[in-house]
């Protein structure tokens, strides 16, 4: 009798366990992530509506109005603009930063790198630096008249270039991102790098492998899941960009308030006080994001992580 | 493996000793820090949302010598930023007591509920404003949303010794100001009679409420807009005139090259409010004394008028629970002698309290302009009267994007007005507003 007694009480206890073990990520993710999803859903579907002159206190009214916000929203060519431009500025930027990374990463790997140390630490060191305070950096680098490199242009006799006009904005923020992520890219393909097998190194040595070719034939192939990684997180990344666009906004007029989508969810939400259509493009921007992530992870799954 | 444990125990430790500082520590609560101590034991505590630079040490006078009230200070980044923070806790109610107001946020604040009625405390100090400064916290009712601080009529503020260095004479009209332009331009390629307001609708809505445009409008319970009405657009015609020809720098202001313009004399003249020698004191510090003081160039040269730009209020919130007391610490704030002697040495604001208006000296940044105060007075007098819409974010927001873009050179700065008009009409009619004749 005892023995069964326990081991009833035993077997309850464990398991019981996972569920108290899994209870404080699930508090936290209902409060912190379900939950505020689930309200700018909720919000997405509201909207106000105004009585006369709207200056009475009670004049604001919220209510429901279905899926005005939504059709909105897609109608709206801002929003598509800053879809197209977002797209145009990650097309120039990730290939640029994964291969500056990609390339940092196999220099540093190849048997006769130098001062290996100091140069990681300087190139992962811009990824360190606040975004904002880059952004602030490079803007005070691109405007001629205080920037420090007017006077190299001064003493070539040539017009320092703005960087700043129509046709190269893109670009200029585009670098900003360039000179604070490809460190830390280059840092997560390094480490997968130095996990590769020496002993592969060693067969293609043998076989008459040169440097280079030992790193496209040889190494690329080998990190392409961590390439795969890193492209996909900067992917992620950058289709949200806001932080460099916004910090430089100031300082230019080639720059809207509407020049990304999330700068215009954030200009909607709290410049133009218009919660609820800023719900409703936030909702509509997310959901792009997740089938791009997911059709992205489906196409690359098998050529990096199947039959490895 | 108990080495281990007890290094996760000390993780676990320190994080809990981090979460719990966390948590303790956070600052959403509307009482801000300042530099007085935290109300202890007074019987009532208020908090305090403003801009205005030195507005902590004008605190610290009030609550020593009331000590039954206590007022927290809290320091905010500019009229913008703390508009957008207000109309967010509005939503939540977590307003602070007394918030600073601009003039041209008044209405969209009322329409969202965010302003209390004061009529009862401020009635009896109605008498120290001008009818046209009073009507834009009264909003036309008979309720009351603030009190008024400070206004800001424009002026012409032109470097002295380099007018003189070119032989500059100061322009009494508009088209003075064009040859003047064309004539700084022969005189010195490289500087500039003024600055287009690019990123500035404040400054532009002064210049076009000059001219007499009148951007909204009420009658009964519709709206009118009229963004790119005919008067506007004369203004618009003829700034953008100016920028095509490139004889008016078109970079945006408040910028670090902005700053330097205005500094080394490459700009030499600029149209701002009776506010603008405390902001240039930081914006062109090595400047002092040398900027003369004059009437805004005028359209009809037989009489003078001048726009505001910018200008606010200081409000008692609807979420206070105090607001007598509220009120009453705004009443002192804005008529009360030592109050508003120390608003005008330390917060450099010209007052809208007409008392406190005859007070003014010359600026601390400008010594030798003696007669300021009259020159400020015309100007506040000549001050055309405006009317605010419900929803001055958007359109400023819709100015930055379309005349900034024309101003790179894309289109006519007329056409960008149509575009802003189109864009606030739109926004208005989606909220419910009833507009009229759009």
């Amino acid at each position: 009798m005892p023995t069964s007694r326990s081991r009833r009480y035993r077997s309850l206890g464990t398991r019981a366990v996972p569920y108290a073990a899994i209870a404080p990520a699930a508090v936290l993710f209902a409060a912190f992530f379900a939950t505020p999803i689930g309200f700018a859903i909720y919000m997405s579907l509201r909207g106000v509506h105004v009585k006369g002159l709207g200056l009475d206190p009670h004049a604001r009214v919220e209510k429901w109005v279905g899926t005005r916000n939504y059709s909105q929203a897609l109608g709206d060519s801002e929003l598509w603009h800053g879809v197209l431009r977002t797209l145009a500025y990650g097309a120039f930027l990730l290939p640029v930063m994964l291969g500056l990374a990609l390339l940092f990463a196999l220099l540093l790997d190849s048997a006769r790198a130098r001062l290996t140390r100091f140069a990681r630490l300087a190139i992962f060191l811009p990824y360190a630096v606040p975004v904002v305070i880059a952004s602030l950096l490079w803007g005070f680098l691109y405007l001629p008249t205080v920037s420090p490199f007017q006077p190299l242009f001064h003493f070539l006799g040539v017009p320092m270039p703005d960087v700043l006009s129509n046709s190269t904005i893109l670009f200029s923020v585009a670098n900003v991102g360039i000179w604070g992520g490809t460190g830390y890219n280059m840092i997560v393909i390094y480490t997968s790098l130095t996990a590769l097998p020496a002993d592969v190194y060693e067969a293609a040595k043998l076989d008459g492998c040169s440097e280079i070719a030992l790193a496209v034939r040889v190494k690329i192939p080998m990190v392409a899941p961590a390439l795969v990684l890193t492209g996909l997180f900067s992917i992620i990344a950058t289709l949200q960009v806001f932080s460099e666009p916004t910090t430089l906004m100031p300082i230019t007029k080639t720059i809207s308030s509407t020049w990304t989508p999330l700068m215009k969810i954030y200009n909607d939400a709290f410049g133009r006080n218009d919660l609820y259509e800023a719900a409703a493009e936030a909702v509509v921007v997310a959901v792009m994001m997740l089938v791009l992530s997911f059709s992205l992870l489906r196409v690359v799954n098998k050529r990096a992580f199947g039959d490895n | 493996m108990k080495s281990y444990r007890r290094v996760s125990a000390g993780f676990a430790g320190l994080t809990a000793a981090a979460l719990i500082a966390g948590c303790s520590s956070s600052s959403s609560s509307p009482s801000g820090s300042s530099s007085t101590a935290q109300g202890s034991g007074s019987a009532v505590d208020l908090t305090f949302w403003s801009w205005v630079p030195n507005m902590d040490k004008i605190v610290d006078v009030w609550n020593a010598s009331h000590p039954g009230v206590h007022v927290t200070f809290s320091k905010q980044a500019g009229g913008d930023a703390e508009a957008q923070k207000v109309l967010t806790s509005a939503k939540a109610h977590t307003m602070p007591d007394i918030i600073q107001a601009e003039y041209q946020e008044i209405p969209t604040m009322v329409s969202n509920n965010v302003l209390a009625d004061i009529a009862k405390q401020a009635n009896a100090v109605k008498g120290k404003f001008t009818p046209g400064i009073w009507n834009l916290v009264t909003l036309g009712g008979d309720a009351v949303y603030g009190l008024p601080q400070d206004s800001g009529p424009m002026l012409f503020f032109y470097r002295k010794s380099l007018f003189a260095k070119y032989g500059l004479a100061v322009p009494k009209t508009w088209d003075d100001y064009a040859a003047l332009a064309a004539q700084v331009k022969q005189k010195a390629p490289n500087a500039f009679l003024g600055a287009f307001p690019t990123v500035d609708p404040g400054e532009f809505a002064g210049l076009a409420q000059q001219a007499g445009a009148k951007w909204w409008g009420t009658s009964g319970s519709s709206w009118s807009v009229g963004l790119d009405d005919a008067t506007t657009k004369k203004v618009a015609d003829f700034w953008s005139g100016l920028v095509q020809a490139g004889r008016i720098d078109a970079e945006p202001a408040w910028t670090p090259a902005w700053n330097k313009a205005m500094d080394d004399g490459t700009i030499l003249s600029w149209t701002a409010g009776v506010w603008a020698p405390g902001t240039l004191s930081s914006v062109a510090a090595d400047t002092k004394d040398d900027w003369g003081v004059a009437q805004l160039p005028q359209w009809d040269a037989s009489s003078v008028a001048t726009g505001n730009w910018g200008g606010s209020s200081m409000a008692v919130t609807t979420d206070s629970k105090h607001k007598d007391a509220a009120a009453q610490f705004l009443v002192w704030l804005n008529t009360d002698k030592a109050a508003t002697d120390l608003l005008i040495s330390q917060a450099g604001v010209y007052p809208a309290d007409t008392d406190a208006q005859g007070r003014v000296a010359a600026p601390t940044f400008l010594p030798s302009v003696t007669d300021f105060a009259t020159i400020a007075k015309t100007a506040g007098d000549a001050t055309v009267p405006t009317t605010w819409g419900p929803d001055v974010s958007t359109a400023y927001a819709a100015y930055n994007d379309n005349v900034g873009k024309a101003a790179a050179g894309k289109g006519s700065l007329s056409d960008a007005f149509v575009a802003v008009q189109q864009a606030v009409v739109a926004d208005m009619k989606k909220a419910g507003f009833t507009v009229s004749g759009s």
